[in-house]
């Protein structure tokens, strides 16, 4: 009896787990670099150039950097506390990732029938929350054991942001859940199947705008993300919790922060965005979308194949000559009619989050940092009544909608 | 399947308590300082208007919510007496926040609230109802007694009796899920039927009952007592020392009544615990000199009284406990009433010493005083001596004879404590080099509290037919 | 056997985190470990199905009330904290109770579930329990689910009566 046999469901998570660790962290990485990039556009600069064309390789050269640097220990630090902090808070922002479905139904690969998410958790909403929730005590720590002024303000501040808004963020919600009946992201998704009036998507986006605004600014909070970075401010607090950190620990809470807004993306998506539902319907006249993919993935291939021949010479033209082919390989296999289908649900899924994400990179660039007491108080009076507010509407309108009129209620 | 009209309607009472409650916490905000204490009338009307929705709903006796809870008899003269006090507290509380310079609407509001918490304890008819009653009857005691921040002393009493009392809250909720593990119910009228494990429902009832016994400040849960009656502002000893025991006395009347084997389970508990609180509430009341702090340790003897009424377990017993409870908490209530009075700014002037010649200076302030010591002695004539009576005569009738020597004894040594006050408001001189108080006049609030506490107790001491009546009716409710 | 083997996890997890909670000199490390002591109960709340309990525990207790616990812990000066001695002097009545509560428990282990009469364990694979869990408290345990909220009001009302600045004395004119 081979292992497999003996733990089937054992062994495919952990395949599962090792495959979507490999794609999270490098996404992570790149993130970084997406972040770099667009927000030096915005300030009319290049951003990183320098490694690899067009900083293609600055992820990996600042991964190798944080894994050689020398780690420094503050004097007086809580040695205990100071290196669990960082590990805390990226397993606890990775495991989060470990419920997020990224397609539809089963698909079989290798004689293996499986779903497109490391575990099917019938309350996955609430599991997300749950550990969004514990997100807050790598912060927290971490800015209590460096034995710094700057850190421990930092650790208070944004323990108290995210308890803030964490109840707004899950109020905010309570609407789809509503609508949706379900806990389980899957059944949510499914729920927002279907086109109104033939073209437009039955997404929670429309009957929960008020919804989804409160939930992305939440998130952005939740997420330690400008505008509502404070607990990093930089002119008050030098790097808040993080200021003591180097080296490999900077790195995890770095990593922890982006696969945050990874996890904040897919559950947006998830939950208003009808998930990894086509925004056109793929009948009919539109068809032809579901050659999406290929035309995508083709077209950045052809796109970076130009650019290494006619800007970049040597080592770049190289390297951007075989991401371009890998891409245009890439586009000629999910063309397949085999792979087609399964491709179509992840696409759109990833499409989605990738635009969230830009979003929360577009604000970042923009927006100016907002003052402490009034981060609270928008968080306390402004957001949380609203999310309450939409979602006692929302529960009135499903309320009327399942008894059938004022009539029904009162009987 | 929800709750019909009918159901809101046996909980009326509770409903307007909170509805007031709340009206007066949102009013407080917009009023100016000096109208603040306005805000007592808008208590007060809350509680009468209680207590008219409690005699409203007489009529109406059922079970409501699901059986969770029951409106009969019983909880109407629980309601009578728990609406009663509050208003009589908050009357008297006027005059006394104004003096001590304390905010008047999270006063009423928290006195409000906590009997809505009391009312539903009395009503309720599940474990689980009850424990949500108890917490909030003791969530604003606690608030209560913490009220005057600035004195130490009421700092430390009130955090002693936040942690004392938390602590017997996790006893009660331990005992109700191990009743619950026992019988898979939390219902009290399906609690006996269903019993799976005897020991696990005993362990159950045990730690209930401790819970409930550490409201009740009966022995050996009551070493908090003191000390919180102490530093507690004296409206509030009042509210204490009455209503939230009255409660706790409500819930173990109905566990008991309810839940047969309760009775026999706690017998000798009852017993045991019953002489051991009548002695230590009147052998530490013995040597008191501080007169708040001597009729704390008077209110822990007469939980014993009350719990030698229930150890008997008779119908007729139960009827004597609900009588000697109204009784009791008139005379409590007049007497920390007049003791907040004569305590004088900050409540500096406590000791028997400050009684000294109270006679001579206020005749008519100490003739009251007496005749609240002399009923909580038990003096003929008195509300007190009738409860004492009742309750002696059901021991006796449940053949509890050595339970009731012990009663008697107790009394006696009531007698000495009592009188010695007495003693020295009458005949003792005050120390010439001793600088009393200036004569201060009793305010409206106050006067008509004394007034008509006293003479209730007068009433009922002399005419207790129809309230015995009523007793007797509620009693009769768990049959 | 691996339901077994969680199950001692959770369980010794629990109760070496909460002996450490109270031994434990260092504020913050107490909080931890009543995070811990949180956690493995949540574990074992997910072993016997409860789904709900066990994501509300978590986001609850571990993440809402503790954070709030640790936020106020972080402020204490420890090394005041370390230096203070307890001055009960109630260790040996507490042992006392200690092994009486301890003698009671393996008398009761020694009788064995059946003397004690314990009702027969649940069927092993419940539904899905979200949904009933809702039902009863928006149904037959409405009341108290409901008046909590007067709980909740008190708790209010008094933290800020007690939080808030004391109001400088009003002037005798």
């Amino acid at each position: 009896m081979t292992l497999f046999e003996a733990y089937p469901l054992l062994l495919v998570a952990l395949v599962k787990t090792g495959i979507l660790l490999f794609l999270a962290l490098t996404a992570v990485a790149y993130l970084s670099w997406f972040e770099r990039k667009v927000v030096g556009h915005i300030q009319s600069r290049l951003g990183p150039y320098r490694v690899g064309p067009h900083g293609l390789l600055q992820p990996l050269a600042d991964g190798l950097k944080f894994l050689f640097k020398e780690g420094v220990e503050p004097q007086g630090a809580d040695r205990l506390v100071y290196y669990l902090a960082p590990f805390l808070a990226l397993s606890l922002a990775l495991s989060g990732l470990a419920v997020i479905p990224f397609g539809p139904a089963e698909i079989e690969i290798f004689g293996v029938r499986t779903t497109l998410a490391v575990a099917e958790v019938e309350l996955g909403l609430l599991f997300l929350f749950a550990i969004t929730a514990l997100g807050v005590y790598g912060v927290a720590l971490a800015g209590w054991a460096s034995n710094s002024k700057y850190a421990l303000m930092g650790g208070l501040r944004s323990s108290a942001q995210m308890i803030s808004y964490e109840i707004s963020l899950t109020l905010s919600v309570i609407g789809v859940v509503l609508l949706a009946g379900s806990f389980n992201l899957r059944e949510i998704v499914a729920a927002q199947q279907g086109y109104w009036f033939g073209a437009v998507p039955r997404w929670f986006l429309l009957p929960q705008l008020v919804g989804f605004l409160c939930y992305f600014t939440s998130a952005i909070a939740e997420t330690n993300r400008a505008p509502f970075d404070l607990p990093e401010a930089e002119t008050e607090l030098v790097a808040g919790f993080h200021t003591e950190y180097s080296s490999f620990q900077f790195a995890m809470f770095f990593m922890a922060e982006y696969t945050a807004m990874v996890i904040a993306s897919c559950l947006a998506t998830l939950l208003f965005l009808g998930g990894w539902e086509s925004p056109l319907p793929t009948t009919g006249a539109f068809a032809w979308t579901v050659y999406l993919p290929t035309v995508v993935l083709g077209g950045g291939g052809a796109l970076l194949l130009v650019d290494a021949l006619r800007h970049h010479r040597g080592f770049a033209r190289g390297v951007l000559a075989l991401l371009g082919a890998l891409l245009g390989g890439a586009a000629w296999a999910v063309a397949q009619p085999m792979i087609l289908p399964l491709v179509q649900g992840p696409f759109w899924f990833l499409t989605k989050v990738f635009l969230l994400l830009f979003v929360y990179v577009w604000v970042r660039g923009t927006l100016p940092r907002f003052r402490y007491d009034k981060l609270m108080a928008f968080g306390w009076k402004v957001l949380l009544p609203v999310a309450t507010l939409n979602a006692l509407v929302t529960a009135l309108v499903v309320l009327l909608r399942e008894s059938g009129g004022l009539a029904g209620v009162l009987r | 399947m929800l709750p019909a009209a009918t159901d809101y309607y046996r909980l009326l009472p509770e409903i307007l308590a909170a509805v007031f409650g709340t009206i007066v916490m949102l009013l407080e905000p917009f009023l100016r300082r000096e109208h603040k204490a306005a805000l007592s009338w808008l208590g007060m009307l809350g509680a009468a208007a209680a207590l008219g929705a409690a005699v409203l709903v007489r009529s109406d006796a059922g079970p409501a919510f699901f059986h969770l809870i029951q409106a009969d008899p019983f909880t109407f003269f629980l309601r009578l007496l728990i609406y009663a006090t509050a208003l009589l507290v908050m009357l008297a509380a006027r005059a006394y926040l104004d003096r001590e310079n304390l905010p008047h609407g999270e006063f009423y509001a928290l006195v409000l609230l906590g009997s809505v918490g009391m009312g539903v304890m009395a009503a309720a008819a599940e474990l689980v109802t009850v424990f949500i009653g108890l917490e909030i009857s003791s969530l604003s005691t606690y608030i209560l007694a913490s009220y005057r921040r600035e004195a130490l002393r009421a700092n430390e009493s009130a955090l002693k009796y936040f942690l004392l009392g938390s602590f017997a809250t996790a006893f009660f909720l331990f005992g109700v899920a191990l009743v619950y593990g026992a019988t898979g119910t939390a219902r009290l009228e399906q609690v006996a039927e269903g019993v799976a494990s005897v020991l696990l429902l005993k362990l159950g009832l045990a730690l209930v009952f401790i819970g409930l016994a550490f409201k009740v400040a009966s022995a050996p849960f009551h070493v908090w007592t003191p000390d919180v009656y102490e530093g507690a502002p004296a409206p509030v000893t009042a509210l204490l020392s009455t209503a939230p025991k009255a409660a706790a006395f409500a819930v173990l009347l109905r566990i008991a009544g309810t839940v047969l084997p309760a009775t026999l389970l706690w017998f000798w508990v009852l017993w045991g615990s019953a002489a051991l609180t009548m002695f230590v509430g009147n052998l530490a009341a013995l040597v008191q000199s501080n007169v708040k702090r001597m009729l704390a340790y008077s209110s822990i003897a007469h939980a014993g009284y009350i719990l030698v009424a229930l150890a008997a377990g008779t119908e007729a017993a139960y009827a004597a406990a609900l009588y000697y409870l109204a009784a009791y908490a008139l005379m409590k209530l007049g007497a920390f009433t007049l003791v907040a009075h004569l305590a004088g700014r900050g409540e500096r002037r406590l000791t028997l010493e400050d009684y000294a010649g109270l006679a001579r200076r206020e005749p008519v302030v100490a003739a009251t005083l007496s005749l609240y010591l002399l009923s909580l002695l038990g003096l003929p004539l008195t509300a007190g001596f009738l409860g004492k009576f009742y309750v002696f005569v059901a021991g006796l009738r449940a053949e509890l004879l050595g339970l009731v020597v012990l009663a008697a004894v107790n009394t006696l040594l009531g007698a000495y404590y009592y009188l010695r006050v007495i003693l020295y408001m009458y005949f003792r001189e005050p120390d010439p080099t001793y600088e009393h108080a200036a004569r201060e006049p009793v305010p409206a609030g106050t006067g008509l509290v004394l007034a008509a506490t006293a003479a209730g107790t007068l009433l009922l001491g002399i005419f207790p037919g129809h309230l015995m009546r009523i007793a007797e009716l509620a009693a009769a409710s768990f049959r | 056997m691996v339901e077994q083997f969680t199950f001692y996890f959770f369980a010794a997890l629990a109760v070496i985190s909460a002996v450490l909670v109270v031994t434990v000199r260092n504020a913050v490390y107490s909080a931890v470990f009543l995070i811990t002591t949180l956690l493995a109960t949540a574990g074992i709340f997910l072993q016997l199905r409860a789904e709900f309990l066990f994501v509300v525990q978590i986001i609850l207790y571990v993440g809402g009330i503790m954070v709030l616990f640790v936020f106020v812990v972080m402020l204490v000066d420890l090394d005041v904290a370390l230096r203070q001695v307890q001055f009960n002097r109630q260790k040996w009545v507490a042992l006392l109770v200690v092994l009486a509560v301890a003698g009671q428990l393996v008398f009761a282990l020694a009788l064995g579930s059946e003397a004690l009469g314990l009702p027969a364990a649940a069927p092993e694979s419940l539904e899905p329990n979200t949904e009933s869990v809702g039902l009863r408290l928006f149904e037959s345990y409405m009341l108290p689910f409901e008046i909590a909220s007067i709980l909740l009001l008190v708790a209010m009302i008094g933290a800020v009566l007690l939080g808030k600045r004391q109001k400088p004395p009003r002037s005798e004119a």
